[in-house]
């Protein structure tokens, strides 16, 4: 019915998709799979016509067609479930359906009655009981994803594609979002469907296609692929070597995390970091990784458990106490949370350390250049002059910055999320390097990072997170790509071979 | 997709589908209610400290003067619910009305239609000039209206000039428009009444009514569903503007003398009405009887205060002091309403 021949797309100089490639049947459930990064989602957003194709081609029903807008996708019958609906808020279920195309009575006036009954048909053949006249507010995402199908259905689409539906759903959600799949499936649809728990894909799917690195890897029937096959046509990189050094011991433990939980993010999660320690937590997008170190850090509140440092325990919901207490975060997204970006390189890296800097309730200049100068030589910091706006430097520069900024607190417990993140190979290894060192000096660091090879490198121990728990914990000796991935899907992979 | 689906199961919500429903609307219409029952509560505790606030005559004042926000109001909301605000509603409305009653002097025997289309032509084309720098240029209509709000007053004094429209050059009949009464009510109370009436049932039953909403409730969103909101926002700011010359020459009418800053300063009662009357100030949802009942109110209070002998500088500490409280109730609203429907639609089971 459909079909994504060979399509290609970079964002500048990033290949995001470089051989997409998938075709759809009516009346069958197709499965897209791969690591995050994969282009799963570059090809969802070029069915839904928000972007266009460097190169290759949608064919429908044979015919080439070219999505231009989300409008043409829509004409030509494809239906977007994201992960999140976008709704409107204060109108009805029944307008949120039709905006835009409302069944008309004389006069050219909405017939509200008439839209009401469609749309109570419409979700009555799906299996669901949902108030047409009620606004949309307040909906569970998983009766906002019904409004979007009962959309696609009042919009005669052929071909539904579903990003990650069941990421934010609970099981009896799931259950019920399938039994309308199979619905749409037994009337002739034709279903793609991304999700990253194994399990749901071979009881739903009738298809399976895998991607790796934005390439087609394989499609096969789902009766001809075992678990196994998939995980490893996912990871398909041969196993990286750890050249780490066994460093023979480590002290104390420094950062004692608790039954830690924040409602609706993460539940009951257990660890420490030790003195001169690297624990990675692994896990897909999505897992609760970063919320649990936003937790630590008392950005966010918890809503149960306790988090102690070096003895002392943390108030919830404040960095402050956390920065008191010596702990250091690189968050994320470095350009909104971790730099302020206008500001100069020098005032950036004396941001967290302006208490210690100021003589009498003043920070000189002076100061602050030459203490941002000695902490650029440390790191390397490749640098016009101190005095530019961070913004002007390159990703991998803004993130020894960000990394500067924190370790001239000498911090006990250093927490980096996603630390090298869009960064180039030889800063990301100099990043490396500096991790270690900082665990060889005796920090505690507690590093996520969803680039398996470097977990696998720089890791005394991996801890994996799945759907807001800590689901395995591997020392850095045992752990393979394998039991990782399948640990963090839900497919204890080892135990089947 | 013709053939019916498999129905599976039977129905898999097992919460009341009418509850939510029920309780929405019973908030919203409590929303309404609420601002009757301050504007009752607040004539009560008026006349009975002086008995005289309830004579016909200053029923008829209040009306009038209401008259005048709750027709700028009706424009108004057309703007706010889509997410957007027009600032310079004070500023045609002075234009208009120098420039239509002025149109007496300069003509003479000009039929009063005429000049109520002069006004409205006024105002049409302040509004064109709004919507299309917002809808084309795509500039926030807050920094747009609110340069537009001094030019077109610019455009006024300089037109204007020391002079002014005297009462005793205009047509007693167009005179009479602000004077004649049905039944104690003024006449153009009633032709507003009917105005507005027309625009909330436009705003409930025509696509492009409730596209207004859309935009105002999710512009994303609104995008995607392919409604066109640059021409959608553009002809609110046109409405907007022509209802606001349209009143320009109603206030000419009532006031008799009209000089250059005629309808200063109405823009934020106008926006004040508006958001009093239960219209959420980011869009979405409300009113425009709700805006009129808004308009009403305010317009209560002002005479209130002047007949019990209080200080002007009292109406406006106490309208804002009202603008603050219907903030926080509707902002209250939404949240209590979010987490009463989340309640009531157990997830999925």
């Amino acid at each position: 019915m459909l079909s994504l021949h060979a399509a290609r797309k970079s964002f500048g100089a990033v290949r995001a998709l470089v051989d997409g490639s998938i075709d759809l049947y009516p009346g069958e459930v197709h499965a897209l799979l791969g690591e995050n990064g994969a282009g799963k989602s570059t090809m969802v957003k070029i069915l839904a016509g928000v972007h266009r194709p460097d190169g290759g081609e949608v064919l429908i029903d044979g015919r080439p067609v070219v999505l231009s807008d989300p409008a043409a996708a829509r004409d030509a019958g494809i239906a977007i479930i994201y992960q999140e609906p976008n709704l409107f808020p204060d109108l009805s279920v029944a307008e949120n359906v039709f905006m835009g195309r409302q069944p008309l009575r004389s006069g050219r006036r909405i017939d509200t009655s008439a839209m009401h009954d469609q749309v109570e048909a419409v979700l009555e053949r799906l299996g669901v009981r949902l108030d047409p006249g009620r606004i949309s507010r307040g909906l569970s995402i998983a009766d906002q994803q019904i409004v979007e199908i009962a959309k696609a259905l009042t919009l005669r689409a052929r071909v539904i594609v579903m990003d990650e539906p069941t990421a934010a759903l609970s099981a009896v959600e799931v259950d019920r979002l399938f039994r309308v799949v199979s619905a749409l499936r037994a009337d002739g649809a034709a279903v793609m469907f991304i999700s990253h728990r194994l399990e749901e894909v071979f009881s739903l799917c009738q298809r399976v296609t895998v991607m790796r690195d934005g390439r087609h890897v394989v499609t096969k029937s789902i009766g001809e692929l075992t678990v196994d096959e998939i995980v490893r046509a996912m990871v398909g990189r041969e196993l990286v070597q750890r050249d780490v050094v066994t460093r023979a011991e480590t002290g104390k433990t420094v950062l004692r995390v608790e039954r830690l939980s924040r409602e609706g993010a993460f539940t009951d999660v257990t660890f420490e970091v030790r003195a001169g320690e690297i624990v990675a937590l692994a896990g897909l997008v999505g897992a609760g990784r970063s919320e649990v170190a936003c937790t630590i850090f008392g950005i966010d509140r918890r809503d149960a458990g306790s988090v102690t440092v070096a003895g002392r325990v943390l108030k919830s919901g404040s960095p402050n106490d956390a920065m008191a207490a010596g702990v250091g975060f690189v968050p994320e997204d470095r350009r909104q949370q971790g730099l302020v970006m206008s500001m100069s390189i020098e005032r950036n890296i004396a941001l967290a350390s302006l208490g210690r800097l100021r003589r009498h309730g003043i920070v000189l200049r002076a100061v602050e250049r030459s203490f941002a100068a000695d902490w650029g030589a440390r790191l390397h910091l490749k640098y016009g002059r101190l005095s530019n706006a961070a913004s002007t430097l390159s990703g991998g520069n803004q993130q020894k910055v960000v990394l500067a900024k924190w370790l001239s607190r000498e911090p006990q417990v250093l927490i980096v999320d996603e630390p090298t993140r869009g960064i180039d190979i030889g800063t990301k290894a100099e990043v490396h390097r500096l991790l270690v060192e900082l665990a060889d000096s005796g920090v505690a660091i507690l590093m996520i990072s969803s680039e398996l090879p470097e977990v696998l490198r720089l890791a005394d121990r991996i801890l994996v997170m799945r759907e807001g728990r800590l689901v395995a914990d591997f020392t850095g000796a045992e752990a393979t790509e394998e039991l990782v991935v399948g640990a963090a899907t839900g497919q204890p992979s080892g135990a089947r071979r | 997709m013709t053939v019916p689906l498999a129905k599976p199961g039977g129905g898999l919500t097992a919460s009341s589908a009418e509850n939510p429903k029920r309780l929405a609307d019973a908030i919203f219409r409590a929303r309404e209610f609420g601002i009757v029952a301050v504007l009752v509560g607040f004539v009560a505790v008026t006349t009975t400290i002086q008995h005289r606030f309830l004579e016909a005559q200053n029923i008829k004042f209040i009306f009038l003067d209401a008259t005048i926000f709750a027709l700028l109001a009706l424009g108004e909301t057309m703007v706010v619910v889509s997410r957007n605000v027009d600032l310079s509603v004070g500023s045609v409305l002075g234009l208009s009305a120098y420039l239509s009653a002025s149109l007496f002097g300069h003509v003479h025997g000009i039929p009063i239609p005429v000049v109520f289309l002069a006004g409205l032509g006024i105002g049409t084309a302040c509004g064109v000039v709004n919507g299309a720098i917002i809808a084309v240029g795509r500039v926030p209509s807050l920094v747009v209206t609110l340069a537009t709000l001094y030019i077109i007053r610019g455009v006024d004094v300089l037109i204007v000039g020391g002079n002014q429209v005297v009462v005793s050059s205009l047509p007693d009949s167009f005179i009479a428009i602000g004077q004649s009464t049905l039944l104690g009510v003024p006449d153009v109370t009633l032709v507003v009444a009917a105005l507005i009436g027309a625009g909330a049932y436009y705003l409930r039953t025509f696509r492009s009514g409730r596209e207004l909403y859309a935009i105002g409730s999710n512009p994303d969103a609104a995008r995607l569903a392919g409604i066109p909101t640059a021409r959608r926002i553009f002809t609110s700011f046109v409405l907007s503007g022509a209802i606001a010359g349209i009143a320009g020459v109603v206030w000419a009418a009532y006031y008799g003398t009209v000089d250059s800053t005629a309808g200063t300063g109405y823009e934020l009662t106008v926006v004040s009405a508006v958001v009093v009357g239960g219209v959420a100030i980011f869009g979405g949802s409300g009113s425009v009887i709700g805006a009129a009942f808004g308009a009403l109110l305010l317009e209560t209070i002002n005479t209130a205060l002047y007949v019990l002998g209080i200080s002007a500088f009292w109406d406006q500490a106490i309208a804002g002091f009202l603008l603050i409280c219907a903030i926080t109730l509707d902002h209250g609203i939404t949240v209590m309403l979010t987490s009463a429907l989340r309640r009531r639609s157990p997830r999925g089971a």
